[in-house]
């Protein structure tokens, strides 16, 4: 019983903390890729700023209008936040260091990352705004699109590795002595990482939120807490994606040349390093093009990605078995 | 509805088809006076299918001013305070036509240096309102940075006509003559003159260069961009035949084919002495009418570099009697404003003020064309079409 | 007109210039753009029209002023005094005193007219522009205020030869 509460524990501050480097990340790299100083007089320069963001959320008033419905409207940021906090249970950050080392980790993580559609296309239907509806019906399109590309990519990951293990992708790297980008992967790394930003919606992607065309797109009604969930679940989101892709992708808590009995310690460590690195190649993106509009997304995700992720995969088979 | 199963309209049997037609409803979307891209408060009522819009009415008016019945029990010095809020982005290059116009009344020969401060001090508007357009167009499209950039860049020329006429957006600077001769009527500052400032020529050049370095960044940063020409090209195609017909002016018709720029009939100013070019688009979509406006930018830089090696000296107002009473007739002024072309009808009956005075804005005659241009668009093509004709609200209601 | 086609994708020269304007905005070698108000101010052109100045001895009530406000938000009301006349046996001339010269800034324009038109070198501008007030009422700016607004009036600058 201590045992499952103490991974709970750890389930929430890891994810909590994840949200808020990244937060970090994302508004002072954006403030300092426009040239301003960002948030300063919060804190220590500044880099507190979403302690107190998230005490400002807390305290404000709880607005729901008149013509909602009223269970869908409450429990939809649920269904998104669930969504992302459970992708934390199968991140190993060394090999002993997991909450739970499922034998079907990659298929655990992305059905429970599809669960979150439920939860943006309920909040957009239930609000009573047009806007929102119409963000909640792209979203809808969007998130449904992409997953298939996801997941076609993760499994020429999982034949290249012969295991569906998370724990067991990292060690198959280990012993090939490269990490799968440089290995064969390198097709499969790009399309997962756009499917994972379209996943998130983020710029280019952000038709649902789409800021200057409908202010918010489906999170439109929503104040206080309830946006804090839509809002710390995004980035928690962008958070645990990273740690997937660095994972499956670039060699997890492995560094090549450091001992292994210290892997307890400097796992972490290699980890978070990872995703911070692919966080901030997301971050740049974000801040710098233009978003798609919805029929160009599609095109990309049904035209583009799903065939060139199925190539990758027949590759893969042929490589796999021919050598 | 012909019934394509019946034996009689069968040709052959490869032709019987069945046309299911589901009917629904569409749906009213108010984008409403407030919205983050109307550039003020415009409203539009659209018909919408899904994403896709039939029917778009603009309604107008939320801004309107007033600013012809204002200007009928005031003189001409305040009603050149009040017009050059009208355009409230290039605030210089609307008293312009306005004083032309009354000089032209009067029959007053205008000194050279007045000519060429008044051209530079147009010219610096209008690559402002333009750096306004690059930097708000891209955030209505979804980069989130180039606004910044610009607004950074712009700040330099704001400084710059700021340390010559007093304001930034507002400099209330012409008078009828010329410029502003002195600070004032008294023995003291009738002595104070307001000419350029020293160090204006150094700051100029530095400011025009990198207006320049800015327009390349932005090709760089935004021109280039796979994702903002897919967002751009092709979407809101505007004919010549359509725009001559609807009296759209400005970048919008040079966009679409028509080498039409009224800087090369304007006569109060000095244009024909320097060298520049006059850009042209192709297509007539939002990506011509985005790059027109970057080239312009650059072409404006060029002439006021020109311009201000190659300043006469002299007075800065020519001689007019304390009161000024504008003699009896009537007159019409055009001008190229940064939004189009810019016109005022002044009446004057003898008296200190006009009698009567009717403006026409770019911005008006440019959104009328938005019905015909948002058929069958989608919501975003609705916002990046918008964006791509440049108006601003004080603009269209006056 | 031709397309800008660079050799390089568009988007990856677009990252490329967000990061590098990163790095500048990081370095301690590049001038920032910013000014962290209300720590520090920028320097402000010595014409910028911040607010009306005031110098009461100078004003004879003429009224010039007031009437060419496009806004009419200038106050004036005076009195005529009798002096003692200058030599003895003369005539006692009249003077005009203010008594009341408000100019209300929740209505000025900032256009310069009233600056522009007075003949006694009464009114000056100032470039201060930080008198804000959580009242409105408290933007009439009385006589004694107008007079305070006189020692922030610059010296006229040089010219461009």
């Amino acid at each position: 019983m201590t045992e499952v509460l103490i991974k709970v524990g750890f389930l929430a501050i890891v994810a909590l903390n994840g949200a808020v480097i990244f937060t970090i990340m994302d508004v002072k790299g954006a403030s300092w890729m426009q040239r301003r100083p960002g948030p300063l007089h919060v804190g220590l320069r500044g880099f507190i700023f979403p302690l107190a963001e998230i005490l400002k959320f807390v305290q404000k008033e709880d607005i729901i209008p008149t013509e909602v419905d009223r269970p869908v409207f409450k429990w939809a940021p649920a269904y998104v936040m669930v969504s992302c906090v459970a992708l934390f249970a199968v991140v190993p950050m060394s090999p002993t260091l997991v909450v739970a080392d499922i034998e079907l980790g990659v298929f655990f993580a992305l059905a429970i990352s599809s669960l979150g559609t439920i939860g943006v296309l309920t909040a957009g239907w239930s609000s009573a705004n047009k806007y929102s509806l119409m963000g909640g019906l792209r979203a809808a399109g969007q998130l449904i699109a992409y997953e298939l590309p996801l997941i076609l990519a993760v499994v020429g990951v999982v034949i290249q590795a012969e295991t569906m293990s998370l724990v067991g992708i990292v060690e198959k790297q280990i012993e090939w002595g490269v990490p799968f980008v440089v290995g064969g992967q390198i097709v499969g790394f790009l399309i997962f990482m756009v499917a994972a930003t379209a996943e998130m919606m983020r710029v280019p992607f952000d038709m649902p939120i789409g800021e200057s065309e409908l202010t918010m797109g489906f999170m439109t009604e929503y104040s206080g807490i309830r946006f804090l969930i839509f809002y710390i679940s995004e980035y928690m989101n962008m958070f645990i994606l990273c740690a997937i892709a660095s994972t499956l992708f670039l060699g997890g808590y492995h560094v090549p040349l450091l001992p292994t009995e210290w892997v307890n310690f400097y796992g972490p460590i290699v980890l978070l390093t990872k995703t911070a690195i692919l966080g901030f190649i997301l971050v740049a993106v974000r801040w710098s093009q233009p978003r798609f509009r919805e029929d160009q997304l599609q095109n990309l995700a049904w035209k583009i990605l799903i065939p060139a992720s199925l190539v990758n995969i027949l590759v893969t088979a042929i490589m796999k078995v021919g050598f | 509805m012909v019934n394509a199963l019946d034996p009689q309209n069968m040709n052959s049997f490869s032709e019987a088809s069945v046309s299911v037609e589901i009917e629904t409803e569409d749906m009213t979307l108010n984008i409403g006076p407030q919205h983050p891209s109307t550039h003020g408060v415009l409203r539009l009522v659209a018909k919408v299918d899904g994403e896709k819009v039939h029917d778009v009415k603009p309604v107008l008016g939320y801004m309107h001013r007033g600013y012809e019945k204002l200007a009928e029990v005031r003189s001409y010095p305040q009603i050149t305070t009040l017009v050059n809020r009208i355009d409230w982005v290039a605030g210089f290059s609307n008293e312009i036509p306005f004083i032309a116009g009354a000089e032209r009344l009067m029959e007053i020969e205008v000194p050279e240096r007045a000519k060429h401060i008044r051209l530079i001090l147009t010219e610096m508007a209008r690559i402002s309102s333009h750096f306004v357009f690059n930097g708000a167009y891209a955030l209505e499209v979804g980069a989130l940075t180039p606004i910044f950039y610009a607004m950074e860049d712009r700040e330099r020329v704001l400084d710059l006509i700021e340390s010559v006429t007093g304001g930034r957006f507002h400099p209330n600077f012409n008078r009828i003559g010329g410029v502003k001769p002195a600070a004032g009527a008294g023995p003291t500052s009738k002595k104070n003159i307001q000419d350029l400032p020293a160090g204006f020529y150094r700051d100029t050049k530095v400011a025009m260069e990198k207006v320049i370095q800015a327009a390349d960044q932005f090709q760089n940063l935004i021109g280039g961009n796979e994702v903002f020409k897919k967002r751009t090209k092709n979407v809101g195609v505007l004919t010549a035949e359509t725009a001559e017909a609807y009296g759209v002016s400005g970048p919008i018709l040079r966009a679409s084919g028509v080498k039409s720029d009224l800087r090369t009939q304007t006569d109060y100013l000095p244009y024909d002495q320097f060298d520049y070019d006059i850009p042209v688009g192709e297509n007539g979509d939002c990506y011509d009418r985005w790059d027109v406006r970057v080239k312009e930018m650059i072409e404006s830089a060029k002439i006021v570099l020109q311009a201000i090696d190659s300043m006469p000296s002299g007075p800065l107002q020519a001689k007019v009697p304390k009161v000024i009473k504008v003699p009896q007739g009537r007159t019409y002024v055009r001008a190229e404003n940064p939004k189009g072309e810019m016109g005022y009808y002044i009446v004057s009956d003898g008296g200190l003020g006009p009698y009567r005075l009717k403006v026409r804005t770019a911005s008006f005659s440019n959104v009328s064309i938005l019905p015909i241009m948002l058929e069958g668009a989608l919501l975003p093509d609705l916002i990046a079409i918008m964006g791509s004709l440049d108006f601003v609200l004080g603009d269209v209601d006056r | 007109m031709k397309t800008f086609k660079p050799k390089v994708p568009g988007f990856l020269i677009g990252i490329k210039i967000v990061i590098v304007n990163m790095l500048k905005t990081l370095s301690p070698f590049h001038s920032k753009p910013n000014v962290n108000y209300p720590f520090e101010k920028e320097k402000v052109a010595p014409r910028a029209r911040g607010v009306i100045a005031l110098d009461q001895e100078a004003c004879t009530s003429c009224m010039l002023c007031a009437r060419q406000c496009p806004d009419w938000c200038i106050y004036i009301e005076g009195h005529k005094e009798l002096q003692p006349p200058s030599k003895p046996g003369g005539r006692q001339r009249s003077r005009a005193v203010l008594d009341r010269f408000d100019i209300d800034y929740a209505l000025c324009m900032y256009c310069g007219i009233c600056v522009e038109v007075c003949p006694f070198d009464a009114l000056f501008w100032s470039p201060e522009y930080e008198y804000s007030e959580f009242n409105m009422g408290d933007m009439l700016h009385d006589k004694e205020r107008l007079d305070d607004w006189l020692k922030t009036v610059p010296e006229a600058e040089g010219l461009e030869s």
